[in-house]
């Protein structure tokens, strides 16, 4: 962890962390107002923000949002209690593994968008074909991670299980899952990830709200700021949702 | 000592890993209560011969009896410190001393609060391993192995990791704890002082592959001075198995 630092220092260190934005958006001003190189539908970053606070004021926005966060949850929900079980399932009886492992790897490597329209022939346009699309983002890196923090929990608790002939309960619950719980806990944050990605590519293609239908609406639109705004909101609202999740790994990890 | 019940016999006990001989005919008795120090270089399958013991190595030839019966597995009965403290982190040292209690052991609050108090570490029950020093964490590893009240307590180069002052302190309280509770103790050691401090006999091991080069039997007056000329006498004893030739003159120089 960092050191605590005096107030100025502090002021110093998030004026470093804002400094890097601010001068993009400086940068991005004077090219829209003054560059020589006239860039095609790049709206300044006023227009930009007079564009969000109309969508504010509307609610629209906040639709928006709102619809896309939900979806999000509820796939990666799903996927979180389906990957961890198959995960420690996997992880703890290596024959079960062997049974799963040839379908897992082939299907590992297809990608979400990948099965988009096969969940479109499957579920219609609807919200299950967008869900199902979410859950396989969400699904395999915290299958993957579960699978490989319980294989990696240190062996030399393992043996001291052995001397203290620790039974396979406890084993199980008070050693090896708490010693994967780090790689455990990484999985979900990639796959809280991922689900939001999945969202947006599922919304683009086929949806009537969503922030992925703001990107695929501005651009029928013509709307360059309306495109902007969505790419905007979901990479700020992917972050605030990995910042949570990582606050929460704290709390769960206290010991470390 | 001849009347005294065997705590450990090992009888011609030779180990390989694939072809590579790694202990050759290594025969000793550990009688009940004794202190034994094992002291030899680093790889000279010293350690492997604690975990033959202790039942986490497997043996190639040869026969371990502890309390009479053939080594098959580890056993609570068997206690094995290591040189890593070997506490899980994600418990307080109150739990991690539960957990290698046995299944259903009544009054656990009692054991850990008995054990932390005879390690002097009753205060730090709720805190976590990474709270500890290293002094403090191997303490409560001990606690942990003495909680399951063994009747042979293995201990494989447990004050390895920590630095001089806190080994001494250590080594002093691994002592008391000997003398009350009249476990029988086997410790490996590639310290020669710790060997004759703590060791009622010091098994001298050669290597490669490990042998019982030697078996000094050493006074107990050692055991309270370390500064006595018993001490030195004995310390130089043993310092001489490792170097004989070369550095003797200058022992008798001073």
């Amino acid at each position: 962890m960092r050191a605590k630092k005096s107030v100025p220092g502090q002021i110093g260190w998030w004026a470093l962390y804002f400094a890097f934005p601010v001068l993009v958006v400086l940068l991005w001003e004077y090219i829209c107002h003054f560059g020589s190189v006239k860039i095609y539908n790049m709206p300044a970053p006023e227009i930009i923000l007079k564009d969000a606070f109309e969508k504010i004021q509307d609610g629209i926005l906040l639709k928006h949002i709102s619809v896309s966060f939900l979806r999000v949850l509820e796939g990666f929900l799903i996927a979180a209690v389906a990957a961890l079980i198959l995960g420690v399932l996997i992880g703890l009886n290596k024959y079960f593994e062997r049974f799963t492992e040839l379908v897992l790897q082939i299907l590992k490597p297809i990608p979400p968008i990948a099965w988009i329209p096969l969940a479109i022939l499957w579920f219609g346009i609807g919200e299950s074909s967008k869900l199902y699309i979410i859950f396989y983002g969400a699904f395999f890196p915290i299958l993957l991670n579960t699978v490989d923090g319980i294989h990696n929990v240190d062996k030399r608790y393992l043996e001291l299980a052995r001397v203290y002939e620790v039974d396979k309960w406890r084993l199980t619950w008070k050693m090896i899952l708490p010693g994967a719980l780090p790689s455990i806990l990484t999985g979900i944050r990639v796959g809280l990830g991922n689900a939001w990605v999945c969202v947006v590519a599922a919304e683009m293609i086929a949806a009537t709200k969503g922030v992925g239908y703001m990107l695929s609406n501005g651009r029928s639109m013509s709307r360059a700021d309306d495109v902007i705004l969505a790419m905007l909101l979901i990479g700020i609202v992917g972050k605030i949702m990995d910042d949570i999740l990582k606050v929460i790994s704290k709390r769960i990890m206290k010991w470390s | 000592m001849g009347e005294k019940e065997t705590a450990v016999k090992i009888s011609n006990l030779n180990k390989y890993f694939a072809d590579l001989q790694v202990l050759s005919d290594i025969s000793l008795d550990v009688k009940k209560g004794e202190f034994i120090s094992v002291i030899g270089v680093s790889g000279c399958g010293k350690s492997t011969l604690i975990r033959i013991i202790g039942g986490l190595e497997t043996l190639t030839d040869g026969e371990v009896l502890v309390n009479g019966e053939t080594v098959k597995k580890p056993s609570r009965k068997v206690g094995f410190v290591f040189q890593d403290h070997r506490l899980l982190p994600w418990l307080t040292v109150e739990d991690n001393i539960k957990l290698a209690l046995e299944k259903g052991t009544k009054d656990t609050d009692e054991i850990v609060d008995k054990y932390l108090k005879l390690v002097g570490l009753e205060s730090f029950k709720k805190a976590y391993p990474t709270q500890l020093s290293g002094g403090m964490a191997q303490r409560v590893a001990i606690a942990r192995a003495l909680a399951n009240q063994p009747d042979i307590l293995l201990l494989d180069e447990p004050f390895g990791a920590l630095d001089a002052i806190t080994r001494i302190s250590m080594q002093q309280e691994l002592q008391k704890i000997w003398k009350k509770e009249n476990i029988t103790m086997i410790l490996i050691t590639h310290d020669i002082a710790e060997a004759v401090f703590l060791g009622e006999r010091v098994v001298v091991m050669s290597s490669r592959p490990g042998r019982v080069k030697d078996i000094i039997p050493v006074d107990a007056v050692c055991h309270y001075q370390r500064t006595g000329s018993d001490f030195a006498r004995t310390r130089d004893r043993i310092y001489q198995e490792f170097f004989r030739d070369e550095e003797m003159p200058f022992a008798y120089n001073i």
